[in-house]
């Protein structure tokens, strides 16, 4: 019988996660978590608080179903840490409305019937939320190249436009003349031109 | 993803110490690269330096007439800042060229110059590669190429850079101010990213520690005459099959200085001085311009799947030149008439 260390006895050695104190604000609400660093925002969003209306896709920044905005901005929660994000102001498809009262996206997805799975839409309207606040796109063309980080497995592209658009014309910030309400039929896309030589 | 910390530093002394103190420490701006990067156990990063409080995240005009870009300024914030919007719409083209509203928000300026390349082997842990594992070999060359250098290249490695914003960069003459362990100091852009040679672990000269706290545009914008042309597989949120910057300064017709920088073909956005040399004093015509686009593919060589790019960077040149110079400018009408490609 072969001698047995005491070492060789003793469990092995453990490496346990070395977590730390992390306070978020989301939704206006201040949470405090003791996690890894580098738990992503999107798992402590979705694992951590309980906030599964921001969905993980491809997990690598290529889908936008991540998509919450940091101090009004989006952003793909999946390719940030939760550490990275203290002092500021997160806030994620839960805080754009209420059941009582849906955020002015939220009613156009729904007028517009722009979504048929739903997996990707609290992305889509969180971006087109960040889209509205940047006040950058003032055409279709604008709003399709500014929505281009959200992809959307179903192909509701075309419903999910018309509802950005409605809204984007409601608050007046749309130069183009034609006002898109629920129900209107959208004219074919102009064809794209072959590149010229 | 490995086990790491985390510290958010305070100051750029603090974080090249902190940097200095660990054997596998990563400095993280937005993360968006570095993070993708750790899920695919690509990088492994033992500890990482937060630099966000830095305060490194301005943009301002410089005495010199320039604009000086901080390294934590992110994407979205240069490429509409009121300043790069006027007097650089070059570089607002490039940078709104490239990635997603949502990842242009994160990512930052210094993170940009930082990026990996996107090269399919560099990303899987199943193949050699030498920019991950030195001396593994290069599983690219003799395979799928789409995304792959035709200029530059080495018997060792044939990525690209993937940026849109650094291919401005090149053409506007940047300058990348870095601090370090042994101090301050700049470095011209067109020295900052390298070609793989026998080391193609290393994209840039940056000694061990170094941080990039900002980058400085010198006064000139060729705000009147540029064009950012992107050629990829979608309409938008691709990487770059070819890319161009084309800047020029006209007198009337003629050419009196010109730029021209490629993306999405070499190891480090592609500046041909050679070929800038061939526009100057010559009229801005499709004839000139495809005499300088062959002296940029001049030595290029392709690995087969990627063979198509010698010709469209040629095409792609030739268009770019010809839409810089059409901006604001009355031509000759009858200078493209018979000498479109």
């Amino acid at each position: 019988m072969s001698q047995v260390t005491q070492a060789s006895l003793a469990p092995p050695p453990v490496a346990l996660a070395p977590t730390q104190a992390v306070s978020l604000n989301i939704n206006g609400q201040a949470h405090s978590l003791q996690i890894a660093p580098w738990t992503t925002l999107l798992d402590a969003l979705r694992e951590y608080l309980d906030l599964t209306g921001t969905k993980k896709g491809c997990d690598h920044g290529q889908c936008g179903a991540c998509t919450v905005l940091v101090d009004g901005k989006r952003i793909n929660s999946c390719l940030s840490l939760a550490v990275m994000h203290e002092d500021s102001h997160i806030q994620t498809i839960e805080g754009l409305g209420t059941e009582d009262k849906l955020s002015p996206l939220q009613q156009a997805f729904i007028d517009h019937d722009a979504f048929q799975c739903g997996y990707c839409t609290p992305g889509q309207i969180c971006s087109a939320q960040g889209l509205i606040n940047e006040g950058k796109a003032k055409t279709e063309a604008e709003v399709r190249e500014l929505m281009s980080g959200n992809i959307c497995r179903c192909g509701a592209y075309s419903n999910i436009l018309n509802a950005v658009m409605e809204v984007l014309n409601n608050e007046g910030l749309i130069i183009e003349d034609k006002v898109w309400s629920a129900g209107d039929t959208k004219p074919d896309l102009a064809p794209v031109e072959p590149p010229k030589q | 993803m490995n086990s790491f910390t985390f510290t958010q530093a305070t100051a750029v002394a603090g974080a090249v110490q902190d940097k200095a103190a660990h054997d596998d420490a990563a400095y993280i701006g937005g993360g968006t690269n570095l993070i993708d990067l750790m899920k695919e156990n690509v990088a492994r990063p033992t500890h990482l330096i937060g630099l966000k409080k830095l305060g490194l995240d301005t943009i301002e005009n410089t005495p010199d007439g320039g604009l000086r870009l901080g390294a934590l300024a992110t994407n979205a914030d240069t490429a509409w800042h009121p300043e790069v919007e006027k007097r650089y719409p070059l570089l607002n083209q490039a940078i709104l060229a490239g990635a997603s509203p949502q990842l242009r928000n994160m990512a930052t300026d210094g993170g940009n110059l930082m990026q990996r390349t996107r090269c399919y082997y560099f990303y899987d842990l199943a193949t050699p590669c030498n920019k991950r594992e030195p001396g593994s070999g290069c599983s690219a060359i003799g395979g799928y190429t789409r995304v792959h250098a035709i200029l530059g290249t080495s018997e060792h490695c044939i990525a690209t850079h993937p940026s849109d914003m650094c291919v401005a960069l090149a053409a506007l003459e940047a300058t990348v101010r870095v601090s370090g362990p042994n101090g301050e100091r700049t470095i011209a852009f067109e020295d900052f990213h390298r070609l793989p040679g026998d080391q193609p672990e290393r994209d840039n000269t940056l000694e061990p520690g170094e941080l990039i706290t900002g980058l400085d545009l010198p006064e000139k914008g060729f705000a009147k005459n540029f064009s950012y042309l992107k050629l990829r597989d979608r309409t938008s949120y691709a990487f770059a099959l070819v890319s161009v910057a084309a800047a020029l300064e006209l007198d009337g017709n003629t050419i009196t200085e010109a730029r021209l920088a490629l993306g999405g073909v070499a190891h480090k956005p592609w500046r041909d001085k050679a070929a800038e040399a061939m526009l100057i004093g010559q009229p801005a015509t499709a004839d000139t311009f495809r005499r300088a686009a062959a002296k940029v593919l001049e030595g290029a060589k392709g690995q087969g799947t990627n063979n198509f790019k010698i010709e469209l960077a040629k095409r792609a040149i030739v268009r770019a030149l010809k839409q810089a110079a059409e901006m604001n400018q009355v031509l000759d009408t009858n200078a493209f008439q018979n000498s479109n490609p």
